[in-house]
Formats: C-alpha cells, sequence, structure tokens
C-alpha cells in the first residue's frame, strides 16, 4: 500500500513537471476538450499531445474516454476525491446551519400558534 | 422495536444535500418542517438570522449583522472574536419575493463572488430549500472551495482542542 502510493506520487510530481502538462490540466479544468482540441491549443502534433495524455493518465491525474474516433480527455478521479472532500465539508457547514434553523423555525411555529388565532382574522 | 422508540423521542433530521451542479453552480437542499412564510422570515430578519447562520458548533463569532431586504438593499456581516481581527461578508439584495425567493450578491471578494439564490417551495405544511450559487467562472467556485476548506479545517481543529479541553474537565469533575 504504501509502496502503491509512493509510485502513485512519482507518477504525479513527473506529469506535474512538465509546462505543457500543467497546462493541459488547467485546459481539461475548464472543459473537457479531445487530443486533437488539445494538441491545437499547445500547437503541437496529435502524437506529442497523445504522450502528454499519456503520462497524465497514468498518474490517475485524467481520465479519456473514446467515444466513436474522437478521444476526449477529462480530469481524472483523484482531482474528483479532493473536490468530494471539500464539498462534504461545505455540506457539514450547512447542515450544521440547518440544525440551528429548525430550532429557530420551531420557536416561530410556536409563537405562530400562540398568537395565531388573535392576529389573524 | 428499539429503534422505532428512539425515533419517537428524536424527529428525524432532514437531510442537506451539495450537489456541483455545473462547473459554476453550487445547489444545497434542504427541507424544514414549517410553512415556507416562516422559513422565510428566518432568513429575512437580522435577530433571527443570525441565531442560525454561524452554528455554534462552527466556533465562529458574528459581531454583527445588518440586512435590509428590499430590492438594492445591502447586507454586511461582520466576523471575528475581537475588532482589530475582523472578516466582512457583504453584498445587495437583487430579488425579494416574500416568502418564496431572494437573491444575492457576495462582493467581499471583488468580480470573483458568486450570485446567491434562495428558493422556498412550499409542499403540505413543509418548505423545501434551495439555495444556488452560481460563480462567475469555474476558477472562482474552485478557489472559493479551497479556501471555505482550509477555513473550515481550522475550525474543525479549534472543535477538536475544545472538545478535548470538555472531556478532560468532565473528566475530572
Amino acid at each position: 500500500m504504501v509502496q502503491f502510493r509512493q509510485a502513485r506520487l512519482d507518477d504525479s510530481f513527473a506529469a506535474l513537471s512538465d509546462a505543457t502538462r500543467r497546462g493541459v490540466l488547467e485546459q481539461l479544468g475548464r472543459s473537457d476538450a479531445s487530443i486533437t482540441d488539445l494538441a491545437e491549443k499547445f500547437h503541437m502534433t496529435l502524437t506529442g499531445m497523445k504522450k502528454h495524455v499519456g503520462v497524465l493518465e497514468k498518474a490517475g491525474l485524467v481520465i479519456t474516454e473514446k467515444v466513436g474516433r474522437v478521444r476526449t480527455c477529462k480530469l481524472g478521479p483523484r482531482q474528483l476525491e479532493e473536490e468530494t472532500e471539500w464539498l462534504e465539508r461545505y455540506r457539514q457547514l450547512w447542515d450544521a446551519r440547518f440544525a440551528e434553523l429548525d430550532k429557530v423555525v420551531e420557536e416561530l411555529k410556536q409563537k405562530e400558534k400562540i398568537n395565531g388565532r388573535k392576529t389573524r382574522e | 422495536m428499539d429503534a422505532r422508540r428512539e425515533s419517537e423521542a428524536t424527529p428525524m433530521k432532514n437531510r442537506t444535500t451539495v450537489e456541483r451542479k455545473s462547473e459554476r453552480e453550487l445547489v444545497v437542499t434542504r427541507t424544514f418542517n414549517a410553512p415556507a412564510r416562516i422559513v422565510f422570515e428566518a432568513w429575512t430578519k437580522p435577530e433571527l438570522f443570525k441565531q442560525w447562520w454561524v452554528p455554534k458548533s462552527m466556533g465562529m463569532f458574528l459581531r454583527s449583522c445588518e440586512m435590509d431586504v428590499r430590492v438594492g438593499g445591502g447586507y454586511r456581516l461582520v466576523f471575528g472574536h475581537d475588532a482589530s481581527n475582523t472578516n466582512e461578508f457583504f453584498g445587495r439584495y437583487i430579488e425579494v419575493t416574500p416568502h418564496s425567493r431572494l437573491v444575492w450578491t457576495n462582493e467581499e471578494g471583488g468580480d470573483g463572488g458568486p450570485v446567491t439564490t434562495v428558493t422556498f417551495e412550499e409542499k403540505g405544511g413543509k418548505t423545501l430549500l434551495v439555495l444556488h450559487e452560481l460563480y462567475p467562472s469555474k476558477g472562482a467556485l474552485d478557489a472559493a472551495g479551497t479556501g471555505a476548506a482550509d477555513a473550515m479545517d481550522e475550525t474543525f481543529t479549534q472543535l477538536d482542542e475544545l472538545l478535548v479541553a470538555l472531556g478532560a474537565s468532565l473528566g475530572r469533575s
């Protein structure tokens, strides 16, 4: 397990050591893209871009999917894991707020019950 | 059977869900066991709003809360334990529809702030609340996420410390 993690880390650092590959990640952060799109954007041959994407894919930073003749690249599961984590934290914040809001709402309901008959109608 | 007794004693808490709907949108949903007019009131009266917006468990302190809930009206929330170290959140209300819809801007971060839309939908005496945040770009949402995660990390650390301290003092008594 430790070794596996170490290997993944090495792959990640290797993948991120190149400016083009960092650019590709940034680009995919904005939207998914085909290898052809990426090659054009980075002024590169298809073969060259395929190699870069291959390195990112091996590190788990990018996943690719072939639909018809087009291979689409998107951010990989490792990016998603991080995102899920902060979304969960964000959910916890709202959950805590709403637990307090429940109490405020409950008090207002009680008040309305007491005053309701007098003030309405 | 035990479980049933337990659920009678403590009514089931409604679930809060959070979803990243697109690169620029976050959506939070929650149902409240009350009519929309009551839930709406708790979002629009500062004296009520400040009772729940900063949950005690988060270890934050709300110094002041001003809200002028009408189209074009402003709000300003000031957080912080001491006057020299505060954090402000402010913006304007751009839509106010009683009991059903609130829209406001978040301007403390300059142009990168989201627009927040809250809708209150009443069904059978309960209210489905949907809070939607639309960021100007994916980068702005990501940055907010990272910032929030860091801030919450800090808060959770403080909370951990507090719990340890409480645990220790309870153990002694």
